[in-house]
């Protein structure tokens, strides 16, 4: 089987979730890397030098320096037929992207798989996560995103694999990239990081993830919120946890004041530890929280900087 | 400017959903079903800029059971102008959807298709994209700001780390984030007025589009659960157990 991997990346390195995808991918088959971008070098030979790449296609081109799906779409119909699968990672780079590309092809897409069966037979949650779904797609070329929580991120380095340039394809512009404003942040990306404290409604504001940040920096954590709290206005859409925000599993979560509703469930329930902080004894929270404190937020955040201080 | 909203009946958001005892999908019998929250924010974006005069006519399209003109009229009731229901039984996979929605997009010819980013059932994700891949058309997705004028949308996109901005030829496919707005409740009155608007009834035979599936769901079970653990007494505690029981700090 001939695998092809959509790399997302910023032109210096490869996104961790393309690095979960291509362990995804290889155990598919022998998978190719496509890398599309303004300049591709730096990426390119992070890509040949893991274990798990056999070849890396580069088209460097300014038309590929931002990435919108009406320029990456033709791009990747034009190898498209070389391979038997086409896996993107299920972040908003590939979300964007892969429907496009499966549609003219006209095969279905399905959408954040976290399991592989065999070939053509894929794991993956609907209804937020309260329900897995095994999936078997009858089509020709396999058009998958993949949830980057679900496979570990390929880091191995083995046998360089070779980097062939190809052709761009230029398309009629229909769309323009004007802008993109990042949200600065010292602190480790929220799904890149190992240990990641949440805040939720009864934070009240968005003063008091002051408190959570200075948690959050001696732990050297990211810094989380609920759909409750962004809905609130108290931190901006990055920080949402849930199913309709970022889909987590650091090995140490611990939400504060976060009740714990499915949908926020599903973005964080698959972390290898979770701790709950929140005054409502009977918060549903607990029920998934490997340690729960009953208390009121407000006192023991302080005392747990404190603690962590010792 | 003519604009076309799509929306899809769910299981409420407030649903716990159960998996059938059989393993072949959701129980849905005597479940509360509502319009997908995400569509809910499209029709809201497709009511402002009509009422903003931006836009002449609001067009609102459901596939799906003969239900789903009660999630029609709930549109209509929060403004839009007309229906559009195409009646099937059946289950109907995202491309197939794009493809009866790319039909109705040739009939009607609007500057702008709107549609929620992802429906919360089986929180696919890809209509939108398909259906401006099937009509050619430029596409804004996780839309989180849209601002028009006669040949072009600018769109601020929600994307990890940040939002981006760019700009779209008309027409072009918007899918909506949650950000974008906050959707009205529809009045008395306007519900009252709502049933006397029109629904277009289809079939998809209609469209000549072939609605087949392509992927067979071959079971369907509950997700592995996660066991309550302990309650501590103190932070002092918390932090003990995190270092030498859990071994994660």
């Amino acid at each position: 089987m001939s695998i092809l991997v959509i790399a997302e990346h910023d032109g210096s390195a490869l996104k961790g979730s393309t690095l979960n995808t291509i362990t995804a991918a290889a155990e598919l088959g022998d998978v190719t890397v496509l890398i599309a971008g303004g300049n591709c070098d730096t990426v390119a030979s992070q890509a040949a030098k893991l274990a798990a790449t056999n070849k890396i296609l580069v088209a460097e081109d300014e038309i590929y320096s931002t990435p919108l799906a009406e320029t990456f779409t033709p791009l990747i119909l034009s190898i498209a037929r070389d391979f038997s699968h086409i896996l993107g990672p299920a972040s908003t780079f590939g979300k964007n992207i892969l429907p496009r590309v499966s549609a003219l092809l006209d095969v279905q897409q399905i959408s954040e798989i976290v399991a592989i069966h065999d070939s053509d037979t894929f794991d993956r949650p609907i209804y937020a996560g309260n329900a897995i779904a095994t999936v078997q797609s009858k089509e020709s070329i396999k058009v998958l995103t993949v949830r980057a929580t679900a496979f570990e991120a390929a880091t191995e380095v083995g046998s360089p694999a070779e980097i062939a340039k190809i052709e761009i394809v230029t398309a009629e512009k229909i769309s323009e990239f004007i802008s993109t404003e990042l949200t600065k942040s010292d602190r480790p990306e929220l799904t890149q990081a190992k240990i990641v404290v949440s805040g939720g409604r009864g934070m009240q504001n968005g003063e008091n993830f002051i408190m959570l940040e200075r948690v959050a920096d001696l732990l050297g954590a990211a810094v989380g919120a609920s759909r409750a709290a962004v809905d609130s206005g108290f931190v901006s859409n990055d920080y949402q946890v849930g199913q309709t925000g970022k889909i987590i599993a650091p090995e140490l979560y611990i939400a504060v004041g976060i009740s714990g509703a499915i949908q926020h469930l599903a973005g964080m329930k698959d972390s290898n530890v979770i701790v709950a902080i929140n005054k409502d004894e009977e918060a549903p929270i607990f029920q998934v929280a490997d340690y729960g404190l009953v208390g009121d937020l407000f006192t023991e955040i302080p005392k747990l900087e404190a603690e962590l201080q010792k | 400017m003519k604009i076309i909203v799509a929306v899809k009946r769910v299981v409420d958001y407030n649903v716990k959903i159960r998996v059938k005892s059989d393993n072949t999908g959701i129980e849905t019998a005597n479940i509360k079903m509502s319009m997908n929250p995400f569509d809910e924010i499209a029709v809201e974006e497709g009511v402002r800029l009509r009422e903003s005069g931006l836009a002449e006519e609001l067009v609102v399209v459901s596939i799906g059971h003969k239900q789903s003109q009660e999630t029609i009229r709930t549109a209509l009731a929060m403004g839009a102008d007309r229906g559009i229901h195409i009646q099937t039984d059946e289950e109907i996979e995202p491309l197939s959807i794009a493809k009866l929605l790319k039909e109705i997009a040739e009939k009607e010819k609007p500057d702008l298709f709107i549609l929620g980013k992802q429906a919360i059932d089986d929180d696919s994700n890809q209509t939108g994209q398909m259906l401006a891949a099937l009509l050619g058309w430029s596409q804004g997705t996780f839309a989180s700001k849209l601002t028009l004028d006669t040949s072009n949308a600018n769109v601020i996109r929600e994307i990890d780390g940040g939002l981006e901005t760019i700009k779209l030829n008309l027409p072009a496919i918007i899918t909506t984030d949650l950000r974008l707005n906050t959707p009205r409740y529809a009045s008395l009155p306007n519900i009252m007025k709502a049933k006397k608007k029109i629904i277009e009834e289809l079939v998809p035979s209609d469209l000549n589009v072939d609605i087949s599936h392509r992927i067979n769901t071959l079971k369907v079970v509950e997700p592995s659960s996660r066991e309550a653990g302990v309650i501590v007494k103190d932070i002092v505690e918390l932090v003990d157990k995190l270092k030498n029981e859990a071994k994660v700090i």
